[in-house]
């Protein structure tokens, strides 16, 4: 436990917001996805625009999408990962900020320039704009929100240092908190004394998961891995149907 | 596929001759040959397809199948050029075959953006007319207009474009030079009126053997199916990664715009599966398609697709396909686990007669390395047209056979269609063309039968005269040669099930409407058919009067096609005396002045 963090203590707000909304968004998540599986699939689709328009689309998309992957690694890394291991591998506290940072701030310009093309994309060409829906409209907003704090706070926070200034270490407040999470114990002082921005943004990844399964983004959780490990050309026969969406599984109804 | 098609020639070079090599593992398809001169281009079957399968939002610009004029661009415009679209197969030095458009790993890479994926331009913008307009315009001078709106946004738009623009050489050489083809073969073809020739060209799903389309898809929704290969795509396991859409080098993969999801020719299973022929073929006017079960050695299929030469690959598909008389392949097949009946029936395919027995028939594009399933009889009539029109008599052997030597540019034509190029096979297929027509001529006029006419293009008179059977008589039972399918009673033949048929198992490829739903346009299963009709006869049976279907600006008017006779909805009849509209009878009531 964070001693500081203790010293800090907690409300029942923080109880709230970092010890039972993580819960109420886990099960949102597994649960919404194995119920979008069950009654969905016909709906888990990226719903792809290109039709419409590509030119836009072949810069932004890559760019979002690389760059948020970097983003995902980076929160990876630096929320699991121990900051006791990553010095007992010999990387210095600076060395780890400073790596960090860089890529952090690259990616996430990427991603935040990707996801702006995007939806100047979407609101300005008009076939893209008419198949906007209003759940989409509400995922961009979380997600620009998400993306937007993310990078805001560390541009921040790395300002601050290089001022001179001093900043908590997420490595010491939500990184442990993070990972308190998984087992069942959450450490919600550590989350608790947090500095604000923090805070802010991991209400925003947790509204953003809680949106994951219910959205378009559904479509990240069938990333095609599989593909690089099957052979060719698939072949299936007519019987062996798999229950459809909706339905459960049941016997084979007469051949056809 | 590779390495296992590089054994099995090792292993046929050790046995010397390949006709000892062991049959591999058999596969039936139920295939289609078009005989192209007697498509009149009315395309009645892209209609009736379309009716079946593609009258609904998301896919307006889908033509499963469409029937485009030949020289043209095609559709989508010069899908054919493979440089640029990236489609069908290429054969590495190593002599193994990858996706144009890259291997798994590209495709992969470049998911978020895929490069080459034609836009709804390079087909078209479906649109329809604002009607609404003819109806509802106020009094005035001009007659009132229906004005055409995009589909995709409602916008008013300019209609510039179809999937048939360039109709019957429409547009003239302009347009017709852009045809991938004619850019090939240069300026060879004439494209001046009075020089061109011109036939049409239907086009489905091929349903290959190698197809691309699924090997391109990351999820592996697309499948051949192992009984009848049908080439279908799982609704509920397409992602819209729209992979498949570039792959496929007849660009037959559409991507619905408003599921997010891949949609293809079904060719018609759940018609086919009770033994019937497929929508496109049933209604077809010139009665020029042809089905039937073609057995084919799976195991090869890898090595004849990747044959050096392109112009090989004719020859190489045809190896590939098992003579269905042969007591060898009769016992393959049995082996794996084909019911007799299928084997019977690919016994008297028209398929397998028109592409293997009487080898008339041609695959479009073999180049493209998919081997592909929907063949055709290459059309004659260039020739004939040629030659009638100089004044010659364009049914007499020596004429045709002439003709054919001199018209190098149709020939040539052809040859880019049908093989890679190389004319030989389809000088061949014009000669037996221009034979037949030449020895049923003096059958009919009663005069002796010339054999000399049949041996000089290697068959013999019955041959020939059974080929005309099949190609200028056959009725419906001998065009349309489809085994009902393994599990399905014989009895069962011909009849869809209305409850339960596998439509709406699957999803179809997107059956219903698209109500108001959760999570963006499609998600959700759609209602069944014959629920949302529950719902509509409900509707009309309780609701006051008419069906107006509650469109807006409809008011004060009535649907006729669907008012079912009760009541008196509002508009119909003029007001009574007493006013109001109860339902008793007194239907006297005149219709004088209020
Ligand atoms: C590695 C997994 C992922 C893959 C393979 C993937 C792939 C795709 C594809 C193919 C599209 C459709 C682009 C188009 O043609 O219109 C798309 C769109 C999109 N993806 Fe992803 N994606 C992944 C992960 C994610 C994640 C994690 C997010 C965000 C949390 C995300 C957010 C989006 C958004 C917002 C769009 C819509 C873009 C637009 O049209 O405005 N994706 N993605
Ligand atoms: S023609 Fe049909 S089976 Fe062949 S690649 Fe295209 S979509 Fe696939
Ligand atoms: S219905 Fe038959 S004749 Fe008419 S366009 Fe289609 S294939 Fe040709």
């Amino acid at each position: 436990m964070n001693p500081e963090a203790e010293a800090g203590g907690s409300g029942p707000m923080d109880l709230v917001l970092w010890g039972v909304l993580p819960y109420v968004v886990l099960v949102l998540v597994v649960g919404g996805l194995v119920w979008r599986y069950r009654y969905d699939r016909f709906g888990w689709t990226t719903r792809s625009s290109e039709l419409y328009e590509s030119r836009l689309l072949r810069i932004g998309s890559p760019l979002f999408h690389f760059g948020l992957l970097v983003v995902i690694v980076g929160h990876v890394v630096g929320l699991l990962i121990p900051d006791t291991w990553t010095r007992a591998l010999g990387v210095s506290d600076t060395l780890y900020h400073v790596t960090a940072l860089a890529f952090g701030i690259v990616a996430g310009v990427c991603t935040l320039a990707g996801i702006a093309l995007l939806i100047w994309r979407r609101r300005t060409t008009g076939p893209v704009f008419s198949a906007t829906t209003r759940n989409d409209k509400l995922m961009y907003v979380v997600l620009v929100l998400a993306i937007v704090t993310g990078l805001g706070m560390t541009v921040y926070f790395a300002g601050v240092e290089l001022a001179g200034g001093h900043t908590g270490d997420y490595r010491e407040t939500v990184s442990p908190w993070f990972r308190s999470i998984w087992i069942l114990q959450p450490d919600i002082a550590a989350m608790a004394a947090a500095e604000p921005p923090y805070k802010l943004h991991a209400l925003m990844g947790l509204a953003l998961f809680a949106l994951l399964p219910f959205t378009r983004l559904v479509h990240a959780f069938s990333a095609p891995v599989g593909y690089l490990f099957r052979p060719y050309v698939v072949y299936r026969t007519r019987d062996s149907h798999p229950a459809a969406a909706g339905q459960s599984a049941r016997a084979t109804r007469r051949g056809w | 596929m590779a390495e296992r098609s590089q054994t099995g020639r090792a292993a046929a070079d050790r046995e010397g001759r390949s006709e000892e090599r062991p049959i591999g593992r058999v596969m039936a398809q139920v295939a289609m040959v078009m005989n192209l001169d007697k498509c009149i281009g009315c395309h009645t079957c892209s209609v009736t397809c379309k009716q079946a399968w593609t009258n609904r939002s998301g896919v307006e610009y889908a033509w499963f199948n469409n029937v485009e004029t030949r020289p043209g661009q095609g559709y989508p415009r010069a899908y054919q050029d493979q440089e640029r679209w990236k489609g069908g197969w290429v054969r590495r030095p190593d002599g193994r075959l990858v996706p144009r458009a890259g291997g798994r790993i590209k495709r992969l890479a470049t998911i978020f953006a895929n490069p080459v994926m034609p836009s709804i331009q390079d087909y078209y913008e479906p649109w329809t007319y604002d009607y609404e307009t003819l109806t509802n315009a106020p009094l005035g001078d001009d007659f009132p207009v229906a004005s055409p709106r995009s589909a995709l946004t409602g916008k008013p738009m300019k209609v510039e474009w179809s999937a048939n623009w360039d109709d019957d050489l429409a547009g003239g050489p302009e347009l017709a030079a852009q045809d991938p083809i004619v850019r090939r073969i240069g300026d060879k073809v004439k494209l001046s009126f009075e020089e061109t020739f011109m036939f049409y060209l239907p086009r489905i799903c091929e349903h290959c053997l190698n197809p691309t389309c699924v090997a391109a898809c990351p999820s592996g929704a697309l499948y051949k199916r192992v009984e009848d290969g049908i080439v279908l795509v799982d609704q509920d396991r397409c992602r819209g990664w729209r992979m498949c859409v570039t792959a496929c080098p007849y660009k037959k993969i559409y991507f619905n715009h408003k599921t997010g999801k891949a949609e293809k020719c079904t060719f018609c299973y759940p018609r086919v599966e009770v033994g019937m022929p497929t929508i496109c073929s049933e209604t077809c006017v010139g009665r020029l398609r042809y089905l039937g079960v073609v057995l084919y050695d799976a195991d090869r299929v890898g090595e004849a697709a990747s044959v050096e030469d392109e112009q090989d690959l004719y020859e190489a598909q045809l190896g590939v396909f098992l003579d269905p008389s042969d007591p060898r392949v009769r016992a393959a097949a049995r082996r794996d686990g084909i019911p007799d009946r299928w084997v019977d029936s690919a016994v008297r395919s028209p398929v397998y007669a028109l592409a293997k027995r009487f080898r008339v028939a041609l695959p479009l594009h073999p180049e493209f390395r998919t081997m592909p399933m929907v063949w055709y009889v290459p059309p004659l009539s260039p020739v004939v047209d040629t030659l009638t029109r100089t004044g010659h008599d364009g049914e007499e052997a020596g004429n045709l056979f002439g003709a054919i030597d001199a018209l190098r540019i149709p020939v040539e034509y052809l040859a880019e269609l049908f093989t890679a190029g190389d004319t030989a096979p389809v000088d061949l297929v014009l000669r037996r063309l221009a034979a037949m027509r030449s020895y049923m001529r003096r059958v009919n006029l009663g005069q002796e039968r010339d054999e000399t006419i049949a041996t000089a293009v290697g068959m013999t008179g019955t041959e020939i005269e059974d080929m005309y059977r099949l190609l200028a008589l056959a009725k419906y039972d001998e065009r349309y040669v489809v085994p009902t399918a393994f599990g399905v009673d014989e009895a069962d033949r011909g009849v869809i099930e209305e409850v339960g048929c596998s439509l709406d198992f699957d999803g179809g490829p997107g059956m219903g409407g698209m109500g108001d739903v959760p999570f963006g346009e499609a998600s959700g299963r759609p209602d069944a058919a014959s629920v949302e009709t529950f719902h509509a006869l409900r509707e009309r049976q309780t609701s006051d009067g008419a069906a107006t279907g509650g469109r807006a600006g409809t008011d004060g008017r009535v649907n006729l096609l669907n008012w079912d006779g009760n009541g008196r909805p509002e508009g119909l009849f003029p007001p009574r005396d007493g006013g109001g509209t109860d339902n008793g009878g007194d239907r006297g009531a005149g219709p004088g002045p209020r």
